[in-house]
């Protein structure tokens, strides 16, 4: 940010944007590199849906990488408003300075945008969201009554879970239909195992195991458990393991109390864990 | 402490509770004599019991009097209690006779050595459910028998378990037992008719005892590639005893046949040793696993010919399927249990159904694979539909003149339109009953209500600070510092520069629809009455918006909804009581109960409207037409007008099943079950409070 701000504000803006210079690694599940890439250069913006945990941040991370665009990450919150992403008016030696939010930021440096959690943000957000989100790709920003055009690089994408039950919770289909959607599943048991022995070092054996154990839990969605176990716990276990944790507590400790306060279930993924190790 | 009641007393009260069991020659005089001699605080304890169990049945509730002094002489509380639901779950699953002969046997129940370590299915059946389910993908029935065996839908086992000084021992061998049987139907024990195959020889409880050992010691190899640690616990229960000539077991390819092979040769020869471990293989898992595979070779045949685009071919769709569909599974590596699928339409690879897909998981689960003639219908197999009181007419014969009465459409999916006005429903009043059914409820369950009513405050204090107010208790900051920026640039200052903190507007709507079928007697009944109590105790807390109703009735021409309270209605007495006067009627035809509540929910205004079911159950109908494929559909349909209709449909069931129909109804996320009756008052109110977060 070029100007110093003033004491007086009080909201730090978020979202730095950030030039990725090392491969993050990622393992394609299926075919999303080559949709993430054709929605790019056909100037679409994308929705990334799926559960916590399967690998969307990482994906993003990856594309930015591999098109060589600055990333803008911008988490959104129940208080995040259209202002904290467009811009607003700061004082600084008793002048008024607009600062750019991550949003106008990204758009004028033809980044990828990617709004985390979109539904937890302000309802008044999608007034910023449509006009950008469609053909005519333009940020419009009220305050200083201009309307900011997207240069061809710049992709605006979002994550969304679609497993939240709250009814208050939905992505509005106006927004929804703006955008192409990437579903993320988790990973085959195979490229799982990959994954955790790339992330973590594991040897096979206690990869295999986690994804035994892994896939277990998600039999108990629905079942009792809201959502089962996600690469990103099994990364979690897999870490302690190698620091010579033993793998029951490890697992008790990254992935059951992850999962779950019930203690009949806690007692179930105890059994799971001590039945594949 | 209050005074005991005196005999004088008791009599009356056991007349009054019992009197559908008693004659001139079974008085409840003994009974009244023996419960004098209690203190006060037991008495209560018994007549409380006595009420319960009346629900239930009266004869149960007089054997229960009849054993309670004696039991409560011998046992500690909690013995006492888990002899009481001991009892009545062995009624609810085995009838009269067998509940009693519980009540009956006090000993059974008296704290011994070997009872002190012993684990228990009672205690440790939610545990060992969550478990079965992981590993099989599905839910799997567990039940209690003398001795373990499965009939591949559910898994039986001991009541308890005493085989160590060492209860967690003890229960790690449930845990053993549950993977065997699972992996009896997973590794292809049942492949084969064994029981058949055992029948050849003298012995057929020997031959079955044998084969049952061999299957083991394979199992453990197989058990060893996914679940090491499962087959380290039996490799130390068979005290590493290995017979060389079971060597051929010790190899994960090896087959049922291998073991029936070395029955053959063994027979004669062979001693097992005496296991804690051993399961019984029974008949029953081969019939029952033959009626499953046939019923969903029919159901795949029919999903699949629907899965075909509309087409003007005018050959059967079954046969178009065989030629047009394409199934390919191999199992998936690394997992336990799961299979991966590819399905082909016309060589392009497609999404099944959700539906689809849990046939083919299940039918993968028994073969392993799936046969190529599964794409042919299975002939024969074909429903007919059964001419009933649902064939004739088209609803001009019922009128709809009577006042509080309307008709609704049907969905019939075989046709694929609606039958017009195919049902006729009635609005009726539940009559309330003044019981302190309520103030009991409350009494009983008092900590958690606190407890439910403070996450419910949290919620409803979850309040926004609203920003640029023109009135309000703070300075908006980023209001002021905007607002000063205007000023220097020659605008006036705008007033709206405080904030102000607001209760969330919860602009919502709740309809809860009751399922008040017959199938909910006894303690479904108490549970869904109770649950609602503990709703609305917290709603009132929240504000929201609700409704209650019932719903029931027999035959298309008799569909009830029962009011018990409407949305404008205040929770009052009269609301208490009619929470109290649900009792159980008919059946669940839903479709119609949807279409009827969709319709009263979308006169109320609200942002979001919510209907949500609270059932025991599939849709059924007193004839089997609806039962089934129909019923489901039909509600299905009904679900889906509710949606367009912008209303968010959920349901809460405590049906095991329901895994297997509701996601294809309400979609994957929009339904719970609470695996456990007795839970579900503290439940659903929890489920409203995260669904409106
Ligand atoms: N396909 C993948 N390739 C590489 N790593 C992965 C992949 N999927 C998941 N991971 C691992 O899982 C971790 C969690 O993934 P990530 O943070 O991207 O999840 P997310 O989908 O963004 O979750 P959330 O919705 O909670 O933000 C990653 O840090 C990484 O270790
Ligand atoms: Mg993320």
């Amino acid at each position: 940010m070029g100007t110093r701000a003033t004491p007086l504000n009080t909201r730090p803006l978020q979202g730095e944007a950030r030039i990725i210079a090392a491969e993050p690694y990622y393992e394609a599940v299926a075919g999303e590199i080559a949709l993430f890439e054709a929605a790019h250069a056909s100037q679409l913006p994308v929705l990334l849906k799926g559960p916590t945990g399967s690998g969307k941040t990482r994906f993003i991370e990856h594309m930015a990488w591999r098109l060589k665009r600055p990333l803008v990450t911008v988490s959104c919150h129940d208080d995040l408003t259209a202002a904290d992403l467009v811009g607003r008016y700061l004082i600084t030696n008793n002048e008024t300075v607009w600062v750019d939010g991550p949003l106008a930021r990204a758009v004028r440096s033809g980044a990828i945008c990617y709004l985390d959690e979109v539904v937890e943000a302000r309802r008044d957000t999608t007034v910023v969201i449509h006009p950008l989100a469609d053909d005519r790709r333009m940020l419009p920003m009220e305050k200083r009554g201009e309307l900011l055009q997207a240069p061809p690089e710049f992709l605006l994408a979002m994550s969304y879970n679609p497993g939240y039950q709250s009814v208050l919770k939905e992505l509005k289909h106006s927004t929804r239909q703006r955008f192409v959607a990437i579903e993320f599943q988790y990973p085959n048991a195979a490229l799982e195992e990959k994954i955790i022995r790339t992330e973590t070092g594991a040897d096979a054996a206690i990869a295999a195991a986690l994804v035994r154990l892994a896939q277990m839990t998600r039999n108990l969605k629905g079942n009792g458990l809201d959502e089962g176990a996600s690469t990103r716990l099994l990364v979690h276990a897999a870490k302690l393991i190698a620091r010579g944790i033993a793998p029951a507590a490890a697992c008790h400790g990254a992935i059951a109390e992850a999962l779950s306060d019930d203690p009949e279930m806690l007692c179930a993924i105890d059994e799971f864990v001590s039945s594949v190790f | 402490m209050a005074a005991p009641l005196s005999q004088a007393e008791l009599t009356q009260q056991l007349d009054y509770l019992l009197s559908p069991v008693l004659s001139s020659r079974r008085t409840t005089t003994p009974l009244a004599e023996l419960l004098a001699a209690l203190t006060r605080a037991q008495q209560d304890f018994v007549l409380h019991w006595i009420e319960v169990i009346d629900r239930s049945n009266y004869e149960m509730a007089y054997q229960f009097a009849a054993a309670a002094p004696a039991a409560l002489a011998r046992l500690d509380d909690k013995s006492v209690e888990s002899w009481i639901l001991n009892a009545l779950d062995t009624y609810d699953r085995d009838g009269l006779y067998l509940g009693s002969q519980v009540f009956k046997q006090i000993d059974a129940w008296l704290p011994s050595a070997a009872n002190e370590h012993a684990a228990t299915f009672e205690h440790y059946a939610p545990v060992l459910e969550l478990y079965a389910c992981g590993l099989a993908g599905r839910r799997l029935r567990l039940d209690i028998a003398a001795e373990p065996y499965t009939d591949t839908e559910t898994l039986y086992l001991p009541p308890r378990i005493a085989a160590f000084a060492d209860t967690a021992a003890n229960f790690n061998l449930y845990k053993v037992i549950i993977t065997l049987l699972w992996a009896q139907g997973r590794y292809g024990t049942f492949h084969t008719d064994i029981v058949s195959a055992c029948a050849v020889y003298a012995d057929l409880e020997r031959a079955t005892t044998l084969l049952s050992h061999f299957e083991t010691l394979r199992l453990e190899s197989c058990i060893a590639t996914v679940l090491p640690g499962v087959a380290r616990d039996l490799a130390r229960l068979r005290g590493n005893t290995t017979d060389s000539r079971c060597a051929v077991l010790q190899n994960p390819a090896a087959t049922v046949r291998d073991s029936l092979k070395l029955l053959a040769e063994l027979y004669d020869v062979f001693a097992a040793p005496a296991l804690p471990h051993h399961t019984a293989l029974r008949t029953e898992a081969t019939t029952t696993r033959n009626k499953r595979l046939q019923r969903e070779r029919s159901a795949l045949a029919e999903a699949l010919a629907q899965m075909l685009p509309e087409q003007s071919s005018d050959k059967a769709p079954e046969a178009a399927a065989q030629d047009r569909i394409e199934i390919k599974t191999k199992p998936a590596p690394g997992t336990a249990g799961n299979f991966d699928v590819e399905i082909r339409l016309d060589s392009l690879p497609v999404t099944p159904p959700e539906h689809v897909a849990q046939l083919l998981d299940s039918i993968l689960q028994d073969l392993g694979e799936i046969p190529d003639d599964y794409l042919h219908a299975s002939g024969s197999g074909k429903q007919t539909l059964s001419a009933d009181d649902e064939s004739a007419g088209d609803g001009k014969d019922m009128a709809d003149d009577e006042a509080g009465t309307h008709l609704y459409n049907e969905w019939d999916h075989k046709r694929r339109h609606y039958r017009k006005d195919w049902c006729l429903l009635r609005e009726l009043d539940v009559a309330p009953v003044d019981n302190g059914f309520v103030e009991d409820t409350l009494t009983r369950y008092r900590p958690q209500v606190a407890q439910l009513k403070r996450s419910f405050e949290m919620l409803r204090d979850e309040d926004r600070l609203l920003k640029r107010q023109s009135t309000g208790d703070d300075i908006d900051f980023d209001a002021l510092v905007a607002g000063y920026a205007d000023l220097k640039s020659g605008m006036e200052l705008p007033e709206r520069l405080l904030t102000r903190r607001h209760k969330a507007e919860r602009d919502l709507a709740a309809l809860f629809m009751v399922d008040m079928s017959g199938s909910t007697k006894g303690w479904i009944n108490d549970a869904e009455r109770e649950s609602l109590v503990m709703l609305c105790e917290a709603l009132e807390v929240l504000g929201d918006r609700y409704a209650i109703y019932g719903f029931s009735g027999v035959t298309r021409k008799r569909c009830e909804i029962f009011r018990i309270k409407r949305f404008n209605e205040p929770y009052d007495n009269t609301v208490k009581q009619r929470i109290a006067g649900i009792t159980p009627q008919d059946y669940t035809r839903m479709g119609v109960a949807i279409r009827h509540l969709t319709k009263l929910l979308n006169e109320v205004d609200a942002r979001t409207r919510l209907l949500v079911t609270l059932s025991d159950g599939k849709p059924d109908d007193y004839s089997d037409h609806y039962r089934g494929e129909y019923g489901i559909e039909d509600t299905r349909q009904a679900l889906i007008e509710a949606h367009h209709a912008g209303i968010k449909p959920f349901c809460i069931t405590i049906d095991h099943e329901a895994r297997d129909y509701l996601p294809h109804l309400y979609g994957p996320v929009n339904w719970t079950l609470v695996d456990n009756v007795e839970r579900l008052p503290l439940k659903v109110a929890d489920i409203y409070r995260r669904l409106t977060a």
